[in-house]
C-alpha cells in the first residue's frame, strides 16, 4: 500500500480518537468511534494482518457502534463532563 | 491537575517513543519472534494441521481451547446482559399506544390500553418514540438483507481457506438483523428472531463446539482433534479436519449472532423487547 496512503490513515486515527473524548454529544462520539474503527481496520490492512482487519471492520466498525446507538438512544445523549 | 495529567500522558508517550528505537525493524525475519515460533507454523502447520489457511490453523486446532472458551465468554456475555437488563415478562406497562392505518397512513392513538388488540390487517402498532416509517428505507433494506445474510454466510463456510470464520460470519449475520430492526421496528425482529430461538441458538452453538471436542474423546484421541472425523462416512484425514473446522465455525457463528441479537434487543428496549430502536 501507498505509504501516504498509511499515513493520512494513521494521522486520522489519531484525531479522530481525540474528536471522540472531547465530543460533547455522545452520538457524534460514536459515530466518530466508528471512524475511527474503520481508519484502525486500514492500518491493520496495511501490515498484512488480513484477519484482525476483517474483525476490527465487522465488530468495531460496524456491530459495536449499532450497540452503542442503541444504548444512547435509551440513556442521555449529553456528557456531564 | 489537568496539566499534571498532560504533562505525565506527553512523557510517557515520548518514553514508548524513544523506547521503539530498540524493537526489531517491521517485518525483520532475524528477530526473536520470526526466528522460532512462527518458522515453525509457517513450515509444519500444514502437514500438522490440514488446513490450508495458517490463521484458521492456529486458532481452530493450535488453540482449539482458547477458541472454544471465547465462544463461552460470548454466551456468557449474552446471559449476564439478559440477567441484569431484561424486566420480567408480565410487566404491564400503561402508558400511549400509537396505531397507523396501512391505507392512509393516519396515526391513531389510544390511552392506557393494556390489553393490546391482537394482529390487525388494517392497523400497524408503531412505536411511540421511534416510529420508522420510510418506505424507501424499509424497502432498500429489506432487498439488501439477504446479500449481507449470504455473504455472512460465505465467511462463515470459508473460514478453512480465507480470512474470516465463526466470529466474523456471525457478527455480519447479526448486523443484518440490527439493520432489519433499525429500518421496521424491533416488533418486526422479535417476530422474525424470538428471544426462545436467540437463545437456544447462543447455547446451541456452544455445545456444537463442545460436542466436536468431545467426539475426538470418544474416538480414542484428544479433545478437540478433528482427525477423528476421518472415516466418518468414509472420508480421508483432510476432509475429515475440513468438516471439523466448518462445524466449530458454524458453532461460533451461532453463538456470536445470538448473543449479538439479545444485547441488541435488550439495549435498544430498555429490557422490554417489545419497542425500541
Amino acid at each position: 500500500m501507498i505509504w501516504e496512503i498509511k499515513l493520512l490513515a494513521l494521522i486520522l486515527v489519531i484525531i479522530c480518537a481525540i474528536a471522540a473524548i472531547n465530543a460533547k454529544d455522545m452520538l457524534s462520539a460514536a459515530v466518530i468511534f466508528g471512524i475511527y474503527s474503520f481508519m484502525m481496520c486500514v492500518q491493520w490492512l496495511a501490515m498484512g494482518a488480513v484477519d484482525v482487519a476483517f474483525t476490527e471492520a465487522a465488530i468495531g466498525a460496524g456491530i459495536s457502534t449499532a450497540l452503542m446507538l442503541a444504548a444512547i438512544f435509551r440513556t442521555s445523549r449529553r456528557t456531564k463532563d | 491537575m489537568k496539566k499534571t495529567a498532560l504533562l505525565a500522558v506527553i512523557l510517557t508517550g515520548a518514553l514508548l517513543i524513544l523506547s521503539m528505537e530498540n524493537f526489531p525493524s517491521w517485518g525483520d525475519v532475524q528477530s526473536p519472534a520470526s526466528l522460532h515460533l512462527s518458522r515453525h507454523f509457517i513450515e509444519k502447520s500444514y502437514e500438522q494441521t490440514l488446513t490450508p489457511n495458517l490463521v484458521t490453523a492456529v486458532l481452530g486446532d493450535y488453540r482449539g481451547f482458547d477458541t472454544m472458551l471465547e465462544t463461552v465468554v460470548v454466551f456468557t456475555a449474552a446471559l449476564a446482559c439478559f440477567l441484569v437488563i431484561r424486566l420480567p415478562r408480565d410487566v404491564c406497562t400503561p402508558g400511549l399506544f400509537y396505531y397507523r392505518h396501512m391505507g392512509t397512513g393516519l396515526v391513531v392513538r389510544k390511552h392506557d390500553a393494556c390489553e393490546l388488540p391482537g394482529e390487525n390487517p388494517t392497523f400497524e402498532r408503531v412505536d411511540s418514540d421511534w416510529p420508522p416509517h420510510d418506505v424507501v428505507v424499509a424497502s432498500t433494506c429489506r432487498m439488501v438483507i439477504p446479500f449481507i445474510q449470504l455473504f455472512g454466510l460465505y465467511v462463515v463456510a470459508h473460514g478453512h481457506y480465507s480470512p474470516g470464520g465463526g466470529f466474523q460470519g456471525g457478527v455480519i449475520f447479526a448486523a443484518s438483523y440490527v439493520l432489519l430492526a433499525v429500518s421496521h421496528d424491533l416488533r418486526t425482529l422479535v417476530h422474525r428472531l424470538n428471544e426462545r430461538v436467540t437463545h437456544l441458538l447462543s447455547a446451541a452453538g456452544v455445545l456444537l463446539f463442545f460436542g466436536v471436542g468431545l467426539f475426538g474423546l470418544a474416538m480414542g484421541l484428544n479433545f478437540l482433534d478433528y482427525g477423528a472425523l476421518e472415516g466418518v462416512l468414509g472420508m480421508s484425514l483432510a476432509s475429515g479436519h475440513s468438516l471439523g473446522i466448518l462445524l466449530v465455525e458454524i458453532g461460533v457463528g451461532m453463538t456470536v449472532t445470538a448473543a449479538l441479537v439479545i444485547i441488541f434487543k435488550l439495549l435498544s428496549s430498555r429490557g422490554t423487547v417489545t419497542e425500541g430502536l
